[in-house]
């Protein structure tokens, strides 16, 4: 039978949301990790019940969590990571040298084919490596060692790696993305990295088309085209057509083009989702309407989901991890707020109806499809 | 046997039931403690102290007897009751908002 699993993580632990392929009726398990931060929690491809969990908190720092069975039961795994060498010092706020401190893992990036790889983005910005299943990790140090590396400055959520994406057709090729540094391309698995951040432009940074120092709040691959990437930047969603090596805008006739996920349709590499915030001092929908835009020309022309969402006195934000599309048939699309809510939509995004109503304020959301 | 009591969530972390009860072997300080704390249940590995440097996490703080021992030497013994274990060693989530 088909069915689908939502993996959420939210301020004050983590859900597992589950249902059929009909995606209307709901169960719902948690809170795992209560009172905890759960930043992200992904499922790998190769064998969908080993879970992986990041949570956090300010008082007793990062542990990972990891699961063979689904989510059923958790077992902490390794939480030791360690800059490779002496860390060095990346941009302060003010501009002054900062050492690199480990603070917390932002995303889990699962290997696609070996359920004991995963990576970790975390912040301060550096990419980690388990290959033991989360026993231990090992930092690919080449990223954060590019030569860029000390003019890299946070943005106001940390200097988080946050995005991590695997090119499914071209092995070894992966992309990550920095807030406030940009996205790095590798094509040797991680050992080494370039900028790739050609064409984009930022008002917010002296040089607005410098190499490094743009803040990009997400990118997003269709895994059939993966020449193709998406990206929403802090202000700006944008386009490559060349794994990339260049960015044009598709913002087009967006209500406003700052906001933070962005995703593409499962089978339609053209059809692309964001959510539009008001701007970046006003984190919540333009005139408090909660509204999903779909374009399914690969953006520039962008039309209003609203059927089913608030479309009055919604004052939430979406964060970047938190959206996510499951692969059945008809493709479903999922979302959390910070309000607490997981929306989704088992026809595309045509319609939305809410899952929970009243969770923590989500971090993330997963899923997991059973074809 | 000393005796250590631990904030709830790191309770609930590594699966421990009320007070922890120690063995420890030679002087009874504040790192030989956590030491043989850690080693009995490694989930706590990097909760309580940092993983390279050692050092206490901010919020976390250490009292016995009625006394702060956040900020004593580490090396420095803790006081007779806690080590004859007629006193227990707290470990406390500092109080803070969230």
């Amino acid at each position: 039978m088909t069915g689908v699993r939502v993996l959420v993580g939210t301020r004050k632990g983590a859900f597992v949301l589950s249902s059929d392929g009909t995606r209307r009726n709901w169960q719902v398990s948690g809170p795992h990790f209560a009172g905890w931060e759960i930043y992200h929690l992904k499922g790998s491809p190769a064998d969908p019940d080993r879970l992986y969990a990041s949570q956090s908190s300010s008082w007793s720092g990062q542990v990972v969590q990891r699961s063979d069975d689904g989510g059923a039961s958790w077992r902490p795994v390794g939480n030791k990571f360690s800059y490779v060498g002496t860390p060095g010092t990346h941009q302060w706020y003010d501009g002054t040298p900062h050492p690199w401190e480990f603070a917390r893992v932002w995303h889990f990036e699962p290997s696609l084919d070996d359920p004991d790889m995963v990576y970790a983005g975390v912040e301060d910005a550096g990419l980690f490596r388990s290959v033991d299943g989360g026993e231990t990790w090992t930092e690919l140090p080449g990223l954060r060692g590019h030569d860029t590396g000390t003019s890299w400055q946070p943005g106001a959520g940390g200097m988080c790696l946050h995005t991590i994406i695997l090119d499914p057709v071209h092995r070894g090729r992966m992309f990550a993305a920095i807030s406030a540094a940009g996205t790095f391309r590798s094509d040797d698995a991680g050992e080494t990295w370039r900028p790739v951040n050609r064409g984009l432009h930022s008002e917010g940074i002296p040089d607005s088309d410098a190499e490094v120092g743009h803040c990009v709040h997400r990118i997003a691959m269709h895994p059939a085209r993966p020449s193709v990437l998406y990206m929403q930047k802090h202000w700006d969603v944008m386009r490559s057509d060349d794994a990339g090596e260049s960015w044009y805008e598709i913002s087009g006739n967006l209500p406003t083009d700052f906001g933070f996920p962005i995703d593409v349709h499962a089978h339609e590499p053209e059809t692309v989702y964001v959510v539009p915030i008001t701007s970046d001092s006003l984190h919540y929908p333009p005139d408090g309407q909660l509204r999903v835009y779909r374009s399914r020309t690969g953006g520039g022309e962008w039309e209003p989901l609203t059927r089913g969402l608030p479309q009055q006195h919604c004052y939430v934000n979406v964060y970047r991890d938190a959206m996510a599309v499951d692969s059945l048939d008809e493709c479903g699309v999922y979302f959390g707020t910070t309000g607490g809510q997981v929306y989704a939509s088992a026809d595309a995004g045509d319609s939305w109806a809410p899952i929970v109503r009243d969770l923590p304020a989500v971090l993330s959301v997963e899923v997991q499809t059973r074809s | 046997m000393i005796r250590v009591i631990l904030p709830a969530h790191l309770r609930r972390l590594a699966s421990i039931d009320g007070e922890v009860k120690l063995e420890v072997t030679g002087a009874v300080t504040q790192r030989a403690v956590l030491d043989a704390l850690e080693t009995a249940y490694p989930a706590l590995r990097g909760t309580i102290r940092d993983h390279d440097t050692g050092q206490r996490r901010a919020f976390i703080r250490f009292f016995a007897c009625e006394e702060d021992l956040s900020h004593e030497d580490l090396d420095a013994p803790l006081p007779e009751a806690v080590a004859a274990g007629t006193e227990p060693y707290l470990i406390v989530g500092a109080m803070a908002g969230g």
